[in-house]
């Protein structure tokens, strides 16, 4: 049996080197005098018995999940080179019973699905939520008028404004990566969905994309440039188009029948997007400078992909025995996770950003 | 691989040190009520939805109310088409009914492209109904995409039943 110490000084690197493990993670968990407490973990090259550093992080004593998520953070970021993502928080959609008597709510948690909070409840469909980038808000579509809307709510009040309920279709709420505006889907009611900005300073609506098909779930890149869904070739597939540029939208998938939903990575260089692949519906990733697709999951029926802010993760979601359940994969394909939500059918996961 | 496992690992460990406490913290269990409502600048009417649903006509056409289509299609599927003009016959005669036409997709796909779906067969229907004489202020459309499924199955027979446009008489 090996030992289990509580520092570095402690820890016989070559038993566990020999046990086939990289790194030990060893700490310990300290009152302070002001009643908070610290997270200590040391970082021991299992290979060489190299001590690599001590990371903490002091919290309140009902905050100590918060407070070992940033410490892992740190670890990840010193074994891998990239920050991790587990101080950070997700948003879904539950919904519970069974049609058409159906009770529609969105939740925030931790990003590994604890500490659920329910900010919003309707009889009517809940989706599509969108996080604003310093993750304040929520963007979603709410059906709780009967017809479609879209709302903004701040998480931490509650404060919640109606920013579209024009004629018609209002979706795919998306923010601008500066926070300011909304991409939208609009149709009017004629219902031609298509691509609108609206600046959330001055409620002004501006059109972006002008096409008979279906045009929506609009996704920012990082230079400007707005990805999103459109069937104006005959199948759902992934266009891209520079607001303010005469440029028609130029498409951008042309590997299957079905690519819709796109999320631009937050390096800018990846979509992630839903693609028909061997007949099911699956997760994928596309590299915008070579153009290559990789699918990454293995389901009969996923969606909704979701960045995490490392752009290491994707957040999306899948069934199992008839049920909507959050999965996550990185974006190399080869580690997966479940999340564990109390909730029966889950769906719809978004990512939110890193906190401060 | 290998250091993705050692994190796995590493991240475990911290959760116990960390003494797990996963309790969610205490919170109102109601979602917090609107404190603002700004509509101010909108440049298109806002929808006002407060119109109920009545009984509407019965008779062996009139009493159907759901138009079926085929996957991926907005046509309206042959065996629809005698309710759609049953329909348009009475409100063209009738011209103070209503009606709300809520359209629907099956679950394959992606969300909000499937309300893009649902839309355009609830337009299918309203067009039909244009052609044969009821007047625009009579119809109305509302796409509920794959959010309201009839059926709640995942095989061909529940996404045919999903695959509709509900015909909603209103007052």
């Amino acid at each position: 049996m090996i030992n289990k110490p509580t520092s570095f000084a402690g820890v016989d690197a070559a038993a566990w080197k020999q046990m086939r493990n990289d790194y030990v993670v060893v700490g310990r968990v300290t009152s302070q005098p002001d009643g908070r407490v610290k997270v200590e973990a040391d970082l021991v090259n299992a290979l060489n018995g190299a001590n690599m550093g001590i990371f903490s992080s002091t919290a309140q004593p009902d905050n100590l999940r918060m407070a070992a998520h940033r410490v892992a953070d740190a670890l990840h970021e010193k074994i891998l080179g990239v920050k991790g993502a587990f101080a950070t928080r997700i948003a879904y959609i539950s919904v519970d019973g069974r049609p058409p008597n159906q009770k529609y709510e969105l939740w925030v948690a931790d990003s590994d699905g604890a500490n659920r909070r329910r900010i919003g409840s309707s009889n009517l469909p809940l989706m599509s939520p969108a996080w604003s980038p310093d993750g304040e808000w929520l963007a979603y579509v709410s059906f709780e008028r009967r017809t479609s809307a879209v709302f903004v709510q701040e998480v931490r009040t509650g404060k919640k404004i109606l920013v579209s309920a024009r004629a018609g279709i209002n979706g795919a709420p998306t923010y601008s990566r500066d926070g300011k505006k909304l991409a939208l889907t609009l149709s009017g009611s004629n219902g031609n969905l298509d691509l609108y900005l609206l600046d959330l300073g001055n409620q002004q609506v501006t059109r972006l994309t002008d096409d008979p098909g279906i045009d929506t779930e609009a996704s920012f890149g990082t230079d400007g440039s707005v990805y999103f869904t459109s069937d104006r070739s005959g199948s759902p597939q992934i266009y891209r188009m520079t607001p303010g540029s005469a440029d028609k939208p130029r498409r951008v998938t042309f590997t299957g029948s079905y690519n819709a939903r796109p999320r631009v990575s937050p390096d800018g260089k990846q979509l992630a997007l839903l693609t028909l692949a061997e007949g099911s519906y699956r997760i994928a990733v596309q590299d915008l400078a070579s153009g290559n697709i990789t699918v990454l999951s293995k389901g009969r029926q996923e969606e909704s992909p979701s960045f995490a802010p490392n752009g290491a993760m994707l957040i999306f979601a899948g069934r199992e025995r008839g049920q909507g359940v959050l999965q996550t994969v990185s974006t190399d394909g080869l580690t997966t996770g479940r999340l564990d939500a109390d909730a029966g059918e889950v769906r719809e996961p978004v990512w939110g950003p890193f906190l401060p | 691989m290998k250091n993705s496992v050692s994190i796995t690992l590493l991240v475990a460990s911290l959760a116990l040190l960390a003494g797990c406490p996963n309790k969610p913290k205490t919170q109102p269990d109601q979602p917090q009520t609107p404190t603002t409502s700004d509509t101010s600048g909108l440049d298109t009417s806002p929808v006002s939805s407060d119109e109920t649903a009545i009984q509407g006509p019965s008779g062996e056409l009139l009493s159907k109310r759901i138009v079926y289509f085929d996957f991926d299609r907005a046509e309206i599927g042959a065996d629809s088409q005698s309710v759609v003009t049953a329909h348009a016959a009475f409100l063209s005669k009738n011209p103070n009914f209503k009606v709300r036409l809520e359209g629907h997709a099956d679950e394959r796909g992606s969300r909000e492209y499937n309300i893009g779906l649902g839309e355009r067969r609830g337009q299918a229907v309203r067009r039909a109904m244009l052609l044969q004489g009821v007047a625009e202020v009579q119809l109305s459309t509302v796409s509920y995409g794959e959010e309201r499924p009839a059926s709640a199955g995942s095989d061909e027979q529940a996404y045919a039943q999903n695959r509709r446009v509900e015909i909603v008489y209103l007052k």
